[in-house]
């Protein structure tokens, strides 16, 4: 399989025909938008948050968790590594805490900075269909493509935990 | 068939094998096919050779110190400016030397914004933009023409009006009248978009603004390495130019102004190396081009820019012109053939530059880039630096195929080929 090929998985080829979680639900607690300078591509990604979980921890004691992602939601226009990385970020994280998803997102970006040598199997393994993008870290021009959705993601969840859930603005016109 | 080059087969490679990085091969083992000239051209060896000569033997400031050395560098610089000058049909005086053409038109915005403000005394007072006055700019501009006129008039409190572009990518020049009021002070507009390729009827434009004074403000990135330029015949106030699009290295440019314009001008940049007296509280300033040109110039890059514009002069840019138009209508009538192709322009090469810029039904740029990318053929995609364009025609962003004078009619078949793969390759034809 050529490098090219190996970028282009049919995996990633069928979210980006068939993204996803692709169109904005219209509440949120946390948004983000970001652009790609060099395409010009852009994302919205929202996110709802859910009751951290009350359980106890190993000694008894009451514990509480992070609050949970209940929904990401994402529109934009991009190339197929975009928005197929959008639609695999979306199945991944949804359902998970915070903090997992922060550690998802970590695991993704060295994937990303792997440069085609792979990641730590056990890690991979948690990345669901997104691992399939491992072929664009042999390609650092296209590195940002695959990492737009995720930093959009880190920032509206830092948004939703200032409770700054205003749409971000963009020159609207010609 | 379209006409033959103006350059033999054999010129042609000769010309080649001046281009060392021409001779660099693809992921695929195959030559390079370099078709990015719009976004930065190739060097020919005679470039780097008077910039390392330079270096090696003559380096020293410029316009300061007695030493000989320092004598052989100001020569050497001053020489420079006036075969670029020579090159545009520019008197050195006129050619000011900045970082490009986005630094020209900075510098420029610049020196407008202190006459705005009331610098350059009773001279300056002609380049004066009040609250309410208009500054035309074209829908076709890439950034670096438009985010400055953007921040003038913001600053000034001047209206922004512009020209639109038109279904086959061409100014609507046919608007002036409406866009152009008794208010507009200065139009600034591309002599050929960097992503349409289209060619401004700069007369037209020109006669327009001296029906009511206003200035004119040329960018001559595109037109400059491809056509032959004389800005004094096409009667512009200000044009800019960068040396990294016509063969010379990157980090040099100029901005040409009419003597008796520059003459008036204030400096909206200062410093070092533009002025003659200085105290504490005050300072004058230099006569042109030396007022504009504060601190330390690019002086290496000078010399390989007027090395450059000795390489073009040498062709004849009237050959460069008629083999890249060939090239062009080869290009165009080969996209004409493929489905799912729609170029962003005009389909015709007359009129036109070889930067042909095309949305592909159902394949994003940056996908269809990586594709031809992987043949070893080289485009630029994305916007260009031109968003306001694409979305005048209904696009986000293009594939740009943007030729220069070393191209050949085999590269420009590869890249046809490998165009006519893309939808396919991801699907899109299906």
């Amino acid at each position: 399989m050529s490098s090219l090929d190996a970028m282009y998985q049919e995996l990633i080829l069928d979210h980006a025909r068939h993204p996803h979680g692709k169109g904005l639900a219209p509440t949120f607690d946390g948004e983000s938008f970001q652009v790609n300078p060099t395409c010009g591509d852009r994302i919205r990604v929202r996110v709802s948050l859910g009751d951290p979980a009350v359980g106890r921890a190993a000694g008894g004691d009451l514990a509480v968790g992070w609050p949970v992602v209940a929904d990401l939601t994402w529109d934009g226009q991009g190339c197929s590594i975009s928005q197929a990385s959008a639609s695999m970020m979306g199945d991944l994280v949804r359902g998970k805490d915070l903090s997992e998803a922060a550690a998802l997102g970590e695991a993704f970006g060295e994937l990303m900075r792997s440069r085609g040598r792979g990641i730590d199997p056990d890690l991979a393994d948690r990345l669901g269909d997104a691992v399939a993008l491992e072929g664009v870290s042999r390609y650092p021009m296209r590195i940002k493509c695959a990492l737009l959705g995720w930093m959009a993601l880190k920032d509206a969840v830092a948004r939703a935990a200032t409770g700054d859930a205003s749409p971000a603005r963009i020159p609207e016109g010609i | 068939m379209t006409a033959s080059p103006a350059l033999s087969d054999q010129e042609l490679a000769a010309i080649r094998s001046d281009f060392p990085v021409l001779g660099r091969r693809g992921e695929d083992g195959r030559p390079l096919v370099y078709l990015d000239s719009g976004a930065t051209s190739q060097r020919p060896r005679v470039v780097m050779d008077a910039m390392r000569d330079f270096a090696e033997n003559h380096n020293a400031a410029v316009h300061r110190g007695a030493h000989t050395l320092a004598g052989e560098a100001t020569e050497a610089f001053e020489d420079a400016r006036a075969a670029v000058a020579r090159f545009v049909g520019a008197s050195p005086g006129e050619l000011v030397f900045a970082s490009g053409t986005t630094g020209a038109m900075n510098l420029l915005t610049a020196a407008l914004g202190a006459a705005s403000e009331g610098r350059g005394q009773g001279l300056g007072r002609r380049f004066a933009i009040l609250p309410g006055e208009r500054i035309v700019v074209t829908q076709a501009e890439h950034h670096s023409n438009l985010v400055p006129w953007q921040e003038l008039a913001a600053r000034t409190g001047a209206e922004l009006a512009w020209l639109r572009v038109g279904a086959d990518g061409r100014l609507r020049l046919d608007d002036l009248p409406a866009v152009i009021n008794s208010r507009t002070r200065l139009l600034a507009f591309t002599h050929a978009s960097n992503v349409t390729g289209a060619i401004t009827d700069v007369g037209a434009v020109v006669a327009a603004a001296r029906q009511i004074g206003a200035l004119t403000v040329l960018d001559a990135a595109q037109s400059a390495p491809h056509l032959a330029v004389d800005l004094a015949a096409l009667g512009v106030d200000f044009a800019a130019f960068s040396a990294h699009k016509m063969l010379g290295p990157n980090g040099i440019g100029a901005l040409y102004g009419r003597a008796e314009l520059l003459e008036a001008l204030p400096p909206g940049f200062t410093g070092g190396s533009m002025v003659e007296i200085v105290t504490m509280r005050e300072a004058t300033f230099l006569p042109p081009p030396n007022r504009f040109e504060a601190g330390t110039q690019a002086v290496t890059e000078a010399i390989g820019w007027a090395a450059a514009v000795g390489y073009l002069a040498h062709l004849g840019m009237g050959r460069v012109e008629a083999h890249e138009r060939a090239l062009t209508a080869r290009l165009l009538s080969g996209l004409a053939e493929l489905p799912g192709v729609r170029v962003l322009g005009p389909a015709e090469a007359a009129g036109r530059l070889g930067a042909v810029s095309v949305d592909l039904d159902g394949v994003h740029p940056h996908d269809a880039g990586q594709y031809l990318d992987a043949q070893g053929i080289a485009v630029r995609v994305g916007h260009h630096c031109a968003q306001p364009v694409h979305r005048a025609l209904g696009v986000h962003s293009s594939t740009r195929a943007s030729l220069g004078l070393y191209n050949t009619a085999a590269e420009v078949d590869r890249f046809v080929a490998a165009l006519g793969q893309v939808r396919d390759y991801f699907g899109a034809g299906l």
